[in-house]
C-alpha cells in the first residue's frame, strides 16, 4: 500500500513591535520576570485594552506578502479558559473576522521544484505569560512579561505532502517575516512556534484521514522529524487495522516519538464572543495601499533578480536569498568587489563553513561584507593567489583586520618579480635532475601533466606567494629550452 | 450646610462664605453620625478628604480654582482610587487597593473636587436593590425599611441623606436612574462612550456607563462637565471633546416634542407611579412642550435580551478574579482547580455567581446562536425602535421604575421579579442612549422618578429640559425626612 501524508501547519509568529498588542509595556525578551507587565497585562480591575497600530501594520504587511486578502474589517474576540498565565481568563484573538484572509505562496524544495501552498487565514492575537514549575518548592511561578505580546497565527490549508514540504513552507514563512522585519523569527526563543496537523491516507484517496495535532515544535529539524515519526505511527496503526484518534500530541525530541496530551477532561469549550472592550477595526484602502507601496523586496523577487542581475545559478540565488541579512551581505560584497560570482562562492563556501563552525548568524559574522569584498579584489588584481586568500580569510575571521592589513602584516603579497621567480625556477630545476630528465624523455602529450611537479616545487619555494601564471610561463620557457 | 447644592457650594466657596475645609469637615461628621442608618459608604477617606480640601482652599485663595474646586463628592466603589480600597461591593476585592485612578476620578480630582469616600453598591454592580453588597444592604433614607435601588444605591442614598451633594455612579441596566428614582435624586446615564470606562471595574462592557447622581439637573451638569470627554485609554470612548453642560440649562423648551411610549404605561406599572408621571408630563405641556404618543414595539424584549448579553459579558469580565494575582484567595488551596473553585466560590456572592453561570451557559457551544446571537439581534431591533422614534420626537419620557422603593428582602428570593424593576431602564443601555431620572412626586411618602431618554449625545438638551422642569416644580427639593422618624438626627 502506498500512503500519502497530508500536513497543515499553524505557525505562531511573535511580532517585533516595541510594545504589546493592547498595552504600552515593552516586549523585549529576557528581562527579569514580571518587570515588563503593566496593570493591563496583569488584568487589574478596570483596565482596558487599546490596540497597537504597529501590530496591525505588521499583520497587513504579512498578508500582502502572502498574496492574501486583507480583512478591511477585523474583530477581536475573547477565547475563554482559565490558566494562571492567562491573566484575564480569556485570550483576545480573532476568529470570524481575521485581519488576513485566504492567500497563497510558493515554496521551494531542495530538489529544485516548487509548489504552491494555500493560506487559510492569519489572525492577530495576544500571547499568554509563562508558567514556571521548577524552583518553587512544589508551587508554580508565573512570569507575565510575555503576556500580551502580539502574535500572528498563520493557518495553512492541508496542502503539504511530506515533512520536507512542511519544512520548506516553514522556512518560507520564516524568510517572509524576517524580510519584512516584522519578527526576528527566532525559534529557539519562541518567536516562531509551530503546530502541525498530520493525517495519512492511501494514495489516490480524496477523503482526508483523521488528523492529530502536534504541539509546539520548536525547530525546523524537529518539525521534519516529528511529522515523519507521527505519520509512521499513524500508518502502523492503519496497517494493523486500527483507527487514528483525533487528538493533540506532543513531540518528544529526545525519544523521537509523539505522545498523547489528552487529559481526562472533556474538550474545552472556549465560548468565543466578540470582545466588547474593542471596536471592530476598519482599514481603509489608502491605509493598505500605502503599506503595499512601502513593502521591501520579498524573497521570490530577490531570487529572480539575483539570477538576472548577478547571473547566479538558481541554486546559489536560492541559498543567498533565504535570509534577508544574508542577501544584504551578498549584495554589499558583490557591489563592492564587482565580482558577484566570486562573492557568492566565498559566501556559500568559506563564510558559510566558518559561521556553521562557530555557530554564528550572518549578522554576527566576524568578517564583514566589505572585508570580504576587499579580499576578493586582492585576488582579482593578482596581489594574492586564491590559495593565499583562504589564509587571509582565516586571519580576518580572527580579527586581524582588512585583507590589505593581513597581507601586509603577514607578508603574503604575491611575488610577481620575474627575476626572483626565475631564480627560484633555476634552483628547482637544478635540484630536480631526475625529474627534468624524465620530462625531456616523455611523450609530448604527457609533459603538461608533468609540469605540475615543477610548479608545485617553485610554489613551495616561494611559500605559496609566487604568481602561478608567471611560474608557469617561466618554467615552460626553461624546460622547452632544455628539449 | 449639608442642604447646599453643588452650584450653591461653588458660589459659597468663591464668595468666601465658608471654606472647603469647613464643609468637608461638616459632611464627614455628618457621615459619621448618620451613615450607620443608611450604610451608604463602604470607605470614608477622611484624611485624604481634609488634605484635598486644604489644597482646594489654597487654590481658591490664590484665585486659580478649577470648576469644582473644593466641592465634596463621593465615588461609587467600582471607580478605582489610587491607594484606596476599591471593593466593587465584593469580598473578592475587600483587600484590593488599585495603584491607579479611574479616568473619572482623575478628571474630578483635576476639577478640584474633594473625595469623601467610596459608596456602597450591589456586588459587581449586579442588583437593583443594593442587597447583594458584601458590606450589607444600603437603606433608603426615605424609609430605612426599604431598598434605595441599585446598583448605585450607596451613591443615591448618600446624596438623598445629604451626606454629600453629588456622587459618581454607573448604569448598566438602570443602576443610576432606578436608585435616583427611588431616593428622590437626579441621575444621568450619558451616551455610551461619553464617559471613560478606564478604571471603572467592568460588569458588562458594552452596556456600562458612568454618570452623576446629584440633587438636581444643574448639579448633574456640573459633575458631567468634569467627567465626560474622550479618553485614549478606553477604545470605546467617543472621540469628542468635553463640553460645558451648564451653558444651555436656561434655554427655552417651548415646542419641545416629547414622545410618550405607550409600552411604558402598560401592565406592571404601579397606578400611583403612572399618575405622578402623567402629572409631570402635563407640567411639560404647560412649559410649551408637545406630547406625542409613540411606540417602541420591542420594549418587552429588552429584559430578556439584557439578561443574556450582560451576564455573557460579565462571565468573561469576572474571569480575572481567580485568586492568582490580587483579591481574595482561599486558604490552603490543594491544587489549581481547588484554588479557582474555592477562591471564586467563597469570594463571589450568590447573585454574581448566578450571573456568571447564566452568562457561561449562554455562550456555550450549542447555545450561542439561540441565546447570545438572538439577544444581539433583539438589541439591534430595540435600537431601531429608538432611531425611528427620534425621527418624530426630541426626547422620550416615561416612568423610570414601575414601582416606588420596595421593602428590603421583598424580592430577594425572586430574581425575575427583581429584574423586572429595570423594565423601563434597560433599553437605553442596549441602544447606548443617554437617559436620566428626576424626581416627579411621592407615593406613600416614597419618591417617584420621571425618566427622560434622549438621542445620542443630547445630554445638554436633556439637562436643560430637566432643569426647566425643576424651575417650576419642587419635588427635587423634598428631603428625606424619614431621617427623623428613624430616630436619627435631623438638622
Amino acid at each position: 500500500m502506498e500512503w500519502e501524508i497530508v500536513i497543515g501547519l499553524e505557525v505562531h509568529v511573535q511580532l517585533s513591535t516595541k510594545s504589546k498588542l493592547f498595552s504600552g509595556a515593552s516586549t523585549r525578551f529576557g528581562a527579569e520576570p514580571n518587570t515588563q507587565a503593566c496593570a493591563i497585562d496583569l488584568a487589574m480591575p478596570g483596565t482596558l485594552p487599546v490596540p497597537n497600530e504597529e501590530a496591525f501594520r505588521y499583520a497587513v504587511m504579512f498578508g500582502l506578502a502572502m498574496n492574501a486578502e486583507i480583512g478591511k474589517r477585523s474583530v477581536f474576540e475573547r477565547k475563554n479558559y482559565f490558566y494562571p498565565d492567562l491573566p484575564k481568563g480569556y485570550q483576545t484573538t480573532q476568529l470570524a473576522e481575521p485581519i488576513v484572509g485566504a492567500g497563497e505562496i510558493e515554496i521551494h524544495l531542495d530538489d529544485g521544484t516548487s509548489k504552491k501552498v494555500r493560506l487559510h487565514h492569519a489572525h492577530l492575537e495576544e500571547d499568554a505569560g509563562k508558567s514556571l514549575h521548577e524552583d518553587f518548592q512544589g508551587m508554580s511561578g508565573i512570569d507575565l512579561n510575555r503576556a500580551g505580546t502580539p502574535l500572528i497565527e498563520i493557518v495553512s490549508e492541508p496542502d503539504m505532502r511530506s515533512p520536507a514540504e512542511a519544512v520548506a513552507y516553514l522556512k518560507k514563512i520564516h524568510s517572509i517575516v524576517t524580510y519584512l522585519g516584522i519578527s526576528d523569527g527566532d525559534m529557539s526563543q519562541g518567536s516562531m512556534r509551530c503546530d502541525a496537523n498530520v493525517s495519512v491516507r492511501l494514495k489516490g484517496e480524496e477523503k482526508l484521514g483523521t488528523r492529530t495535532e502536534l504541539k509546539n515544535i520548536n525547530s525546523f529539524r524537529f518539525v521534519e522529524r516529528a511529522i515523519k515519526v507521527e505519520a509512521e505511527r499513524q500508518i502502523d496503526i492503519l496497517e494493523d487495522g486500527g483507527t487514528v484518534i483525533q487528538e493533540t500530541r506532543l513531540y518528544d525530541s529526545d525519544k523521537n516519538e509523539t505522545r498523547s496530551m489528552r487529559s481526562k477532561e472533556v474538550a474545552n469549550d472556549y465560548r468565543y464572543f466578540p470582545c466588547p472592550d474593542l471596536l471592530p477595526v476598519i482599514l481603509t484602502d489608502d491605509y493598505v495601499e500605502k503599506i503595499r507601496s512601502e513593502l521591501p523586496e520579498l524573497p521570490d523577487a530577490k531570487l529572480a533578480r539575483f539570477q538576472s542581475e548577478y547571473q547566479l545559478s538558481a541554486y546559489d540565488a536560492s541559498l543567498l536569498t533565504q535570509e534577508r541579512a544574508l542577501a544584504d551581505y551578498f549584495e554589499a560584497a558583490a557591489k563592492e568587489s564587482g565580482e558577484p560570482k566570486l562573492a557568492a562562492n566565498w559566501i556559500t563556501g568559506e563564510l558559510a563553513a566558518l559561521l556553521n563552525r562557530e555557530e554564528l548568524s550572518i549578522e554576527q559574522s566576524p568578517v564583514s561584507a566589505l572585508q570580504l569584498a576587499g579580499l576578493i579584489k586582492r585576488v582579482t588584481d593578482n596581489t594574492i593567489s586564491s590559495k593565499i586568500a583562504k589564509q587571509v580569510f582565516e586571519a580576518m575571521a580572527k580579527g586581524e583586520g582588512s585583507a590589505d592589513q593581513v597581507i601586509e602584516k603577514r607578508g603574503l603579497k604575491q611575488v610577481s618579480d620575474s627575476g626572483a621567480i626565475e631564480q627560484m625556477v633555476d634552483q628547482v630545476l637544478a635540484a630536480s635532475g631526475t625529474q627534468v630528465e624524465n620530462y625531456r624523455n616523455a611523450d609530448e602529450s604527457k609533459r603538461p601533466k608533468m609540469m605540475g611537479y615543477f610548479v608545485g616545487q617553485v610554489m613551495k619555494a616561494s611559500k605559496g606567494q609566487a604568481n602561478p601564471q608567471m611560474i608557469n610561463k617561466i618554467l615552460k620557457e626553461k624546460l622547452d629550452a632544455l628539449l | 450646610m449639608h442642604q447646599l447644592t453643588i452650584a450653591e457650594i461653588i458660589r459659597g466657596l468663591r464668595d468666601k462664605q465658608f471654606s472647603s475645609a469647613e464643609i468637608t469637615r461638616h459632611l464627614l461628621d455628618r457621615i459619621q453620625q448618620l451613615d450607620g442608618h443608611y450604610n451608604s459608604f463602604i470607605t470614608v477617606t477622611e484624611e485624604q478628604a481634609l488634605e484635598q480640601a486644604a489644597a482646594a482652599d489654597r487654590r481658591l485663595a490664590a484665585g486659580e480654582a478649577p470648576a469644582l474646586c473644593g466641592v465634596p463628592i463621593a465615588h461609587k466603589d467600582l471607580f478605582c482610587t489610587r491607594g484606596v480600597r476599591t471593593s466593587c461591593g465584593s469580598k473578592m476585592l475587600d483587600n484590593f487597593a488599585p495603584p491607579y485612578d479611574a479616568t473619572v476620578v482623575e478628571k474630578l480630582n483635576a476639577a478640584g473636587s474633594v473625595t469623601l469616600g467610596k459608596t456602597n453598591m450591589d456586588e459587581f454592580a449586579m442588583g437593583s436593590s443594593n442587597e447583594t453588597s458584601y458590606y450589607g444592604p444600603v437603606k433608603n433614607p426615605w424609609n430605612v425599611d426599604c431598598v434605595p435601588g441599585g446598583s448605585s444605591g450607596g451613591s443615591a442614598a448618600a446624596v438623598a441623606a445629604q451626606l454629600v451633594p453629588g456622587a459618581t455612579a454607573t448604569d448598566t441596566g438602570g443602576s443610576i436612574r432606578q436608585p435616583a428614582a427611588l431616593t428622590n435624586t437626579t441621575g444621568l446615564k450619558p451616551t455610551y462612550g461619553r464617559v471613560s470606562r478606564w478604571g471603572m471595574i467592568a460588569f458588562a462592557s458594552s452596556l456600562d456607563q458612568g454618570g452623576p447622581i446629584a440633587r438636581n439637573a444643574e448639579d448633574c451638569a456640573y459633575l458631567l462637565s468634569a467627567m465626560a470627554g474622550h479618553d485614549g485609554k478606553d477604545s470605546t470612548s467617543l472621540n469628542r471633546p468635553a463640553e460645558d453642560y451648564t451653558r444651555s440649562l436656561n434655554d427655552s423648551i417651548a415646542d419641545l416634542k416629547i414622545g410618550v411610549p405607550k409600552e411604558y404605561f402598560g401592565e406592571g406599572l404601579n397606578a400611583d407611579v403612572a399618575a405622578r408621571v402623567e402629572t409631570a408630563l402635563k407640567a411639560f405641556e404647560a412649559l410649551g412642550a408637545k406630547l406625542v404618543e409613540i411606540s417602541l414595539p420591542h420594549t418587552d424584549l429588552a429584559v430578556p435580551a439584557y439578561y443574556v448579553i450582560a451576564p455573557a459579558e460579565a462571565s468573561a469580565n469576572l474571569s480575572r478574579f481567580d485568586g492568582v494575582r490580587y483579591g481574595y484567595r482561599c486558604a490552603d488551596p490543594k491544587d489549581l482547580r481547588d484554588l479557582y473553585m474555592r477562591s471564586r466560590g467563597e469570594g463571589f456572592g450568590e447573585e454574581v455567581q448566578r450571573r456568571i453561570l447564566v452568562g457561561t451557559y449562554a455562550l456555550s457551544a450549542g447555545y450561542y446562536d439561540a441565546y447570545y446571537n438572538k439577544a444581539q439581534q433583539v438589541r439591534r431591533l430595540i435600537k431601531q425602535d429608538f432611531v425611528q422614534a427620534f425621527e418624530k420626537v426630541d426626547v422620550i419620557m416615561g416612568p423610570t421604575s414601575p414601582n416606588p422603593a420596595f421593602a428590603i428582602g421583598a424580592k430577594k428570593a425572586d430574581p425575575v421579579a427583581m429584574y423586572l424593576e429595570d423594565i423601563y431602564t434597560i433599553a437605553a443601555n442596549l441602544a447606548g442612549l443617554p437617559a436620566m431620572s428626576l424626581p416627579c412626586g411621592l407615593v406613600n411618602n416614597l419618591p417617584v422618578g420621571l425618566q427622560i431618554i434622549g438621542n445620542y449625545l443630547c445630554e445638554a438638551r436633556m439637562l436643560n429640559i430637566a432643569h426647566q422642569y425643576q424651575q417650576v416644580t419642587d419635588w427635587h427639593t423634598a428631603s428625606a425626612f424619614s431621617i427623623e422618624t428613624a430616630g436619627g438626627a435631623g438638622e
